[in-house]
């Protein structure tokens, strides 16, 4: 049996590992993609507080923070098409001004 | 060691060096893929909680539909851009590192102070525990007004990326 502490530790890694992109990648689709792991890293912690507790209100609210990164994963990516076809680049140390 | 503890560690050994791969790769597709292979070990590390109801999620939703989104937009772009600073060390990357290597230890210190509560993982979940009938009747019951709410969501999600995406409607 694999104590929760070792979930709740993989899910922390997992999460600074994301932060740590967020902070250092230029890449705005790679940035985005940091962010869904740090996601999931939430969802992992919930979901090991669930097994810990035997209760299932974890998987519902993974549930719904699936969802919400779906619903994300869409607008976001619709941004980055209409910022990329107007600076025609998804730097985001280059993008300074919301419009254009 | 247990079969789960063998399994923990190598899906967590996966999972860490997938997230790495994300982060590390300098080409926004291989970091798209990183990205799949790491929601895969994540499912299988959800099957050690016995969630198997949201690990069939995590690879139907992430690692389906949301990466097929990712990699369509990298494609439709045409990203073959490289990072200009190559893999040398900036500023922004060493305060980037000093501060998630200060959020991991703050997190850390207070995590391996939970030791206690670490006892009832040794009992099985009863039967039904994660499975999709109880899930299921859970979000229908308890949880309906925030189920509902989040298919609101969806549908202005779908309406608001055709709006933003298309350059004349």
């Amino acid at each position: 049996m694999v104590p929760t502490n070792h979930y709740l530790v993989l899910a922390a890694v997992l999460f600074c590992m994301g932060m740590f992109g967020v902070l250092v990648r230029r890449n705005a689709l790679v940035v985005f993609m940091c962010i869904e792991l740090m996601l999931n890293a939430a969802n992992l912690t919930f979901l090991a507080f669930a097994r810990e507790q035997q209760n299932m209100v974890g998987h519902a609210s993974a549930f719904f923070v699936i969802v919400v990164a779906a619903a994300e994963a869409a607008i976001g990516l619709a941004i980055m098409i209409a910022v990329f076809r107007s600076r025609g680049t998804l730097n985001i140390g280059e993008i300074r001004t919301m419009k254009h | 060691m247990t079969v789960e503890a063998v399994l923990f560690w190598a899906f967590g050994a996966c999972v860490v060096i997938g997230a790495a791969a994300v982060i590390a790769s300098r080409n926004a597709v291989n970091s798209a893929m990183a990205l799949v292979a790491t929601f895969f070990f994540l499912a299988g590390i959800y099957l050690l909680l016995w969630a198997p109801t949201l690990a069939v999620l995590q690879v139907l939703v992430y690692a389906g539909a949301i990466m097929v989104l990712f990699l369509f937009v990298i494609m439709l772009l045409s990203l073959t851009e490289s990072e200009v600073q190559g893999g040398r060390i900036t500023l922004s990357r060493v305060l980037g590192g000093a501060a998630a290597a200060a959020v991991l230890w703050a997190l850390e210190t207070t995590l391996l102070r939970l030791a206690p509560v670490a006892r009832a993982m040794a009992t099985a979940p009863a039967p039904q525990f994660g499975t999709l009938k109880s899930l299921g009747a859970l979000l229908y019951s308890q949880y309906v007004l925030p189920f509902e709410v989040v298919s609101l969501l969806l549908l202005v999600a779908i309406v608001g990326a055709v709006v933003v995406a298309k350059s004349r409607i």
